[in-house]
């Protein structure tokens, strides 16, 4: 008998004949090493339980549903990438590296402190165990990404806004420093991309604000978010999902130095059998810094949320401030969320947060506002408006969470003409 | 106006808790009705399921405003047909606010009635006007739908959207329940600003004291989920004097 083939090593195997594989090759080997050691997870992995994953294979489409790019109109330095390549002519690339440090297909010296410096360091406690295939299949596949260093004190006039189109079931990776009191901001969105990777340092001082719109996915999409949080620093991350039919955004922050800031905050809309997943680890080994999660689901028809938060603190991450809540509201009887919150503390002298709650809209509050004239979806949407808006809050820039917003409103009134 | 024939009900989940056991009344255009009783007697109750909340059964009878049957449309039908529901405790919206909230009403229940919605510019000035008859300020116009008002606040609030809205017939639940002397005064002259020729009223108190505002041409007596007994002002009088057992013993 033919031994069971692993289509994952065969498209591995393939891609590292390529030009792309070449720049970080034993970061690659040593990424697809891991995965390989237990290949995909099953429902019996401890962190996989409600998200099956085990038929996604390196051909799974990534078709687009028909939501506009909400970033269309910003004004920032777009780098579009189309089946998992730079498009140059629609990029801004010559534009950004007027005021940031660009890497070419060799790296640069910078990002020594970055590239496979936060995914293959080894986290401890309980997660340690955790798979994270995506985040390895993306750095062994990755064909193309962003690398770039904003340098110390600078303040990025606009955002950058990674754009990922395409059929291909791209690998599309992005490195990222920011130097001591720099600050920028940085987009994704686009259903272009199989697998995202991302390893940001935000240095001591400096700020990055990262907003993620997942609304165009029709399929799958798989996120890994790596950052480290230096002192003083500040880190926000917020990212809408809807709709997706299997979404998985990972996060996992350090915060590494005294008195930084860690935000992560999402919005997930579900309708149809999508099923979204976010799971945020966040570990604090330096004393007296923030972090919060912040998690509005709203789940119609037989959706699936699920969300998966961890704070752990370090013996020495006195006088953290943790807070996380997760919460859902279900718009259908079938509908669900899975909550597991972990608190994992070994500091003595913190406060630490959590709380996750599920239920449907509140009925006396849709009666009011119906007693008034609105009609039921209208008020249905001003009600998971505000309820999403929580997390919006957790956004830095208005315009910003405005475009958010707008998203909300757009998928709340295609499912009330629905 | 209204017109309640014969009206049962009983909660939806639970048949055995009837609660509206035959109630008969005529609201008629340019009037008002006031409707006291005990408490439980069911009056909360008939403001409901007029206006279409959730969890109670109507079992028998009817309800027409203005000719139409209104227990079969939704709660927004009903208020576009120009029912107005005074609630006896206003619902805290968290995230919604206040001004956006009146405006989509205003602008559904035109849109539902086949008329033009109400531009940004003409809606901020005549709620100014309005927010300032009834003293309300607008640092609370910004604030999210009766999140942190007070009890009178809220009152005033309710009275407030009356006032946008203009309803054909209201229905206040105990709205001047909570309020301050100044506050009933302020509340009772919106109230009476609205009162016409094209307008009815059914005013839910347990209290002479509104009525003394709100002059009422009929009051009602409600007990055990029926109007027991109708009579003109002086009959709220008498249950100021010397409360419903004489009443409703007489009515047993
Ligand atoms: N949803 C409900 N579930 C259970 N019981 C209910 C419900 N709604 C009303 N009732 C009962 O029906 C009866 C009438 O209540 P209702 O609130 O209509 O009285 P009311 O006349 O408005 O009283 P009050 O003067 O105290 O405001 C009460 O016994 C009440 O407990
Ligand atoms: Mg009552």
């Amino acid at each position: 008998m033919d031994a069971p083939t692993n289509p994952w090593r065969d498209a591995f195997e393939a891609f590292k004949a390529s030009d792309a594989a070449q720049m970080g090759a034993s970061a690659r080997d040593a990424a697809f090493a891991r995965f390989d050691a237990h290949g995909m997870p099953s429902k019996r992995d401890e962190y996989w339980k409600y998200t099956p994953v085990r038929d996604v294979t390196p051909e799974t489409p990534v078709p687009a549903n028909n939501a506009a790019d909400a970033f269309a109109d910003v004004d920032a330095y777009r780098f579009v990438f189309v089946d998992g390549h730079l498009d140059a002519a629609r990029s801004d690339r010559d534009a950004l590296a007027k005021v940031a440090d660009v890497a070419g297909e060799k790296g640069a010296p910078w990002m020594d402190g970055v590239f496979n410096a936060l995914q293959a360091k080894p986290i401890i406690g309980a997660q340690q165990q955790v798979e994270r295939p995506f985040a390895d299949l993306n750095l062994a596949l990755f064909s193309d990404g962003l690398a770039v260093r904003i340098p110390a004190g600078a303040a990025l006039d606009k955002p950058i806004h990674l754009r990922y189109e395409g059929n291909r079931p791209a690998h599309l990776r992005l490195e990222m420093l920011v130097e001591k009191g720099a600050s920028a901001t940085l987009l994704e969105s686009g259903a272009g991309a199989l697998t995202t990777g991302a390893e940001v340092v935000v240095e001591d001082g400096a700020t990055l604000n990262h907003l993620r719109a997942q609304t165009e996915v029709a399929d799958k999409q798989f996120t890994a978010l790596y950052a480290k949080i230096g002192a003083e620093a500040q880190f926000k991350t917020f990212t809408l999902a809807a709709d997706g039919a299997l979404i998985r955004n990972e996060t996992q922050i350090t915060m590494a130095g005294e008195n930084g800031n860690g935000h992560i905050a999402a919005g997930v809309m579900g309708r149809g059998k999508a099923l979204i997943d976010n799971t945020v680890y966040i570990s604090h080994e330096a004393a007296h810094c923030e972090s919060r999660q912040v998690v509005k689901n709203v789940m119609d028809d037989e959706s699936k949320a699920v969300f998966q938060g961890k704070i752990y603190v370090k013996k020495d991450a006195q006088k953290t401030d943790g807070y996380q809540i997760s919460q859902s509201v279900l718009l259908s009887e079938g509908a669900e969320f899975n909550a597991k919150p972990e608190l994992e503390i070994y500091a003595d002298d913190v406060m630490c947060s959590h709380g996750s709650t599920t239920g449907a809209l509140d009925e006396t509050a849709l009666f009011y506002l119906r007693s008034r004239g609105v009609p039921l979806k209208e008020a249905e949407a001003m009600l998971v408006a505000a309820f999403v808006d929580e997390a919006i809050l957790e956004i830095a820039d208005e315009g910003l969470q405005n475009i958010i917003r707008k998203a909300v409103d757009a998928w709340m009134a295609e499912r009330a003409a629905g | 106006m209204l017109k309640i024939e014969n009206l049962h009900c009983q909660l939806e989940d639970d048949a055995d808790t009837k609660i509206l056991k035959g109630v008969d009344l005529k609201v008629e255009a340019g009037k008002v009705h006031a409707i006291m009783g005990p408490n439980g007697s069911g009056k909360s109750t008939l403001s409901y399921v007029l206006s279409g909340r959730d969890g109670y059964e109507v079992t028998d009878g009817s309800a027409t405003l203005l000719g139409e049957d209104i227990l079969d449309m939704e709660p927004d039908e009903r208020a576009a047909a120009g029912l107005f529901l005074a609630f006896q405790y206003p619902v805290e919206i968290p995230g919604v606010g206040n001004m956006i909230f009146l405006r989509t009403a205003l602008n559904a229940q035109r849109k539902a009635r086949g008329e033009e919605e109400m531009g940004a510019p003409e809606f901020l000035k005549l709620v100014r006007e309005k927010a300032k008859e009834l003293d309300i300020s607008p640092d609370m116009m910004k604030r999210p739908v009766n999140v942190g008002f007070s009890g009178g606040e809220k009152k005033r609030n309710e009275i407030l959207q009356m006032s946008l809205l203009q309803p054909k017939l209201c229905i206040l639940d105990e709205t001047d329940s909570g309020l301050d002397v100044d506050a009933m005064k302020l509340v009772s002259k919106g109230v009476n600003a609205l009162r016409d020729e094209g307008r009815g009223f059914l005013v839910i108190t347990h209290y002479q004291r509104l009525l003394d505002h709100i002059k009422p041409d009929v009051v009602h007596i409600m007990a055990a989920g029926r109007i027991v007994q109708t009579g003109g002002p002086e009959l709220a009088l008498e249950v100021e004097k010397n409360g419903y057992a004489d009443i409703l013993g007489a009515a047993a």
